[in-house]
């Protein structure tokens, strides 16, 4: 049977498979370095549509109905949607994902919100509460700068710290072993993690903030299964950032682990900072979920890396928490996905 | 002359200001809210008048010459209708500017779509 | 791990990259003076065409206004301060940015609560603390001059 290990971990004895998985992205995306990976660029920021958050509805649909078509599933055979998004009470989801008509888990993580979805998703797939279940996020520029910052047209200078929210969305469908038509991945074993509340209050620097939810994370995921940085080819964080990223690797070597060789960050591989003036790399929910779709799934599926920790983070702060002068707790929940034979 | 007067100052002002930006975490809104008020003092002390006079659109045209143009208007104000001026002659000054952009960012907003940063 | 909340500000601090200064105070002056002086080329234009120095500034800053917020509307201005910085924030072109950019985002809002709210969420506290500020130091100098202290 499935069991708990440590304090905060899973481990899936019949591990849920990854059958299949969507990305679409943005038109800076589709010129960035992953470019020729997504399955589909929406050239216009707008999709054709009249809202920034209508666009970013649609593309969340689209990433859903592409993992459905590329793993030749239809709708009605997906039991639950595990679906969330950074805005205010879930617009991009209810108006996006929310439009399958599939029984719906709206979920919040901020920019860790694929993680949460995929370990709520494996677990209720490990536990046999479904067969098949589809997990989603999604993030889009315009409606993140518009939300946390400022409106597009008002000039500002960024500074380098600072990140550049992704537009674009991930889905991933989980089922599982024996009832998937194929397997492109397992989920082996889940952490979930804690709010982590360091004091920083920098909303330019995301990346400081989140590290050490990264931190913990990982820490308790060695601690839970006794194991460290040479069991995975890869640990993998969301939108740390070069700075967060900087961040993690000096917190980890105070341990004792050395993850400069294993670690990489989504945000800093899906632009080009040089050439895409994105300074500390990319950000939100669609960052993770877009470029483990497009580009870490696939390098486990041809088992170029066996086993990945996947741990993306999320900053849990709102302009309301912001602006009434309170630090900033950020999340991470880490997802073991294992290379199938 | 005029025009190297203008540029110096202008230039100076928008430097220092670029220098508070650039050491502190203040952000552009809340340096604009400075600006404003920090000219309103200066006009106050009558230390900005003069220097306008100086320093002519270099010292007009940052947002400390708004704040010291709110100034003579209630100082303007005051002086012909008492303190019913103190509460007319700062809109009264600066109308035309406040109007203006008013006027003019609605029609673009009638006009024109947001746009994407690249 | 236990992190003291003040060794990781400073920790953070020495880390993170910042803009080059140089360069940043440079473009703020150029632009800063260049809009000054471009608006003082204003200034003098009207009033070689017979405008009364006071009318002239007025027209040159509505001019001043006015451009700010096409070039918002073509996308060119935010270009400008990214550049720029304080050197496109400070003159009264920032401020114009800074009522069109929400008017624009915000009109997918509605006319009253997009536009007409938000039109004011960056300018609004300019106006505000600049009348009340203004306000206070007027009704401080009517009492002093009620005294016969004044300058």
């Amino acid at each position: 049977m499935d069991r708990k290990v440590g304090r905060a971990s899973l481990k899936f004895e019949r591990p849920p498979v990854i059958e299949s998985s969507a990305s679409v992205v943005g038109k800076k995306e589709g010129e960035g370095p992953l470019g020729s990976s997504f399955d589909k660029i929406e050239e216009d920021g707008m999709c054709g549509k009249k809202t920034w958050e209508e666009a970013e509805s649609f593309m969340q649909q689209q990433a859903c109905i592409l993992a459905l078509e590329k793993g030749k599933l239809k709708k009605e055979e997906i039991r639950y949607l595990f679906a969330g998004d950074l805005l205010g009470q879930l617009i991009a989801t209810s108006f996006g994902a929310g439009n399958l008509e599939i029984p719906l888990f709206g979920l919040y993580g901020a920019c860790s919100t694929i993680g949460e979805a995929l370990c709520l998703s494996a677990m209720t797939v490990a536990g046999g509460f479904a067969d098949r279940v589809l997990a989603v996020a999604s993030s889009h520029f315009a409606t993140a700068e518009k939300q946390f910052r400022f409106p597009l047209g008002y000039g500002n200078q960024r500074p380098f710290s600072s990140t550049w929210t992704v537009t674009g969305s991930g889905a991933f469908v989980v089922s599982d072993p024996e009832r998937a038509k194929k397997g492109l991945a397992k989920i082996t074993a889940i952490t979930t993690g804690k709010a982590t509340d360091i004091g920083a209050k920098d909303s330019m620097n995301m990346g400081a903030a989140m590290a050490p939810a990264a931190y913990s994370t990982i820490a308790r995921h060695f601690m839970d299964f006794e194991t460290d940085e040479k069991a995975f080819d890869r640990i993998i964080t969301g939108d740390l950032g070069e700075v967060g990223r900087t961040v993690l690797l000096d917190f980890m070597k105070e341990d004792g682990h050395d993850l400069s060789q294993v670690h990489m960050d989504c945000g800093m591989e899906i632009f080009d900072k040089e050439s895409q003036d994105t300074h500390a790399g990319g950000s939100g929910c669609g960052c993770a979920a877009s470029t483990l779709s497009a580009y870490v799934l696939r390098k486990v599926v041809t088992g170029e890396w066996k086993k990945i920790l996947f741990v993306p983070t999320g900053a849990l702060l709102s302009t309301v928490s912001f602006n009434e002068g309170q630090t900033i707790p950020s999340i991470a929940h880490g997802v073991v996905i294992e290379h199938m034979e | 002359m005029d025009y190297i007067k203008a540029f110096l100052v202008g230039g100076v002002i928008c430097m220092v200001v670029q220098a508070i930006m650039d050491n502190t975490k203040l952000m552009p809104g809340r340096v604009m809210v400075l600006l404003v008020v920090t000219g309103g003092v200066l006009g106050f002390f009558g230390i900005y008048e003069p220097f306008a006079e100086w320093g002519g659109t270099g010292a007009s045209v940052p947002l400390l010459g708004f704040g010291n143009a709110l100034w003579k208007g209630v100082k303007e104000g005051m002086a012909e209708e008492g303190l019913l001026g103190i509460f007319k002659g700062g809109f009264t000054a600066t109308a035309s500017g406040i109007c203006a952009a008013l006027v003019f960012a609605y029609l673009a907003s009638l006009i024109f779509k947001p746009k994407m940063k690249e | 791990m236990e992190v003291n909340k003040r060794l990781y500000e400073n920790y953070v601090k020495e880390i993170t990259p910042v803009h080059s200064r140089w360069k940043n105070l440079l473009w703020a002056f150029l632009v800063g003076g260049g809009i000054c002086a471009l608006a003082q080329l204003a200034v003098n234009s009207f009033m070689s065409m017979g405008m009364e120095k006071d009318a002239a500034m007025a027209w040159t800053q509505m001019l001043l206004i006015g451009s700010s917020i096409l070039l918002t509307g073509f996308n060119i201005y935010p270009k400008l301060v990214k550049a720029a910085g304080a050197g496109a924030l400070v003159p009264i072109t920032g401020f114009a940015n800074s009522m069109v950019a929400p008017a624009l985002e915000y009109k997918v809002e509605g006319q009253v609560f997009g536009v007409g709210c938000k039109i004011f969420t960056i300018a609004g506290p300019v106006i505000l603390y600049g009348i009340v500020s203004t306000w206070v130091l007027g009704i401080l100098y009517y009492i002093l001059s009620l005294w016969n202290i004044g300058w």
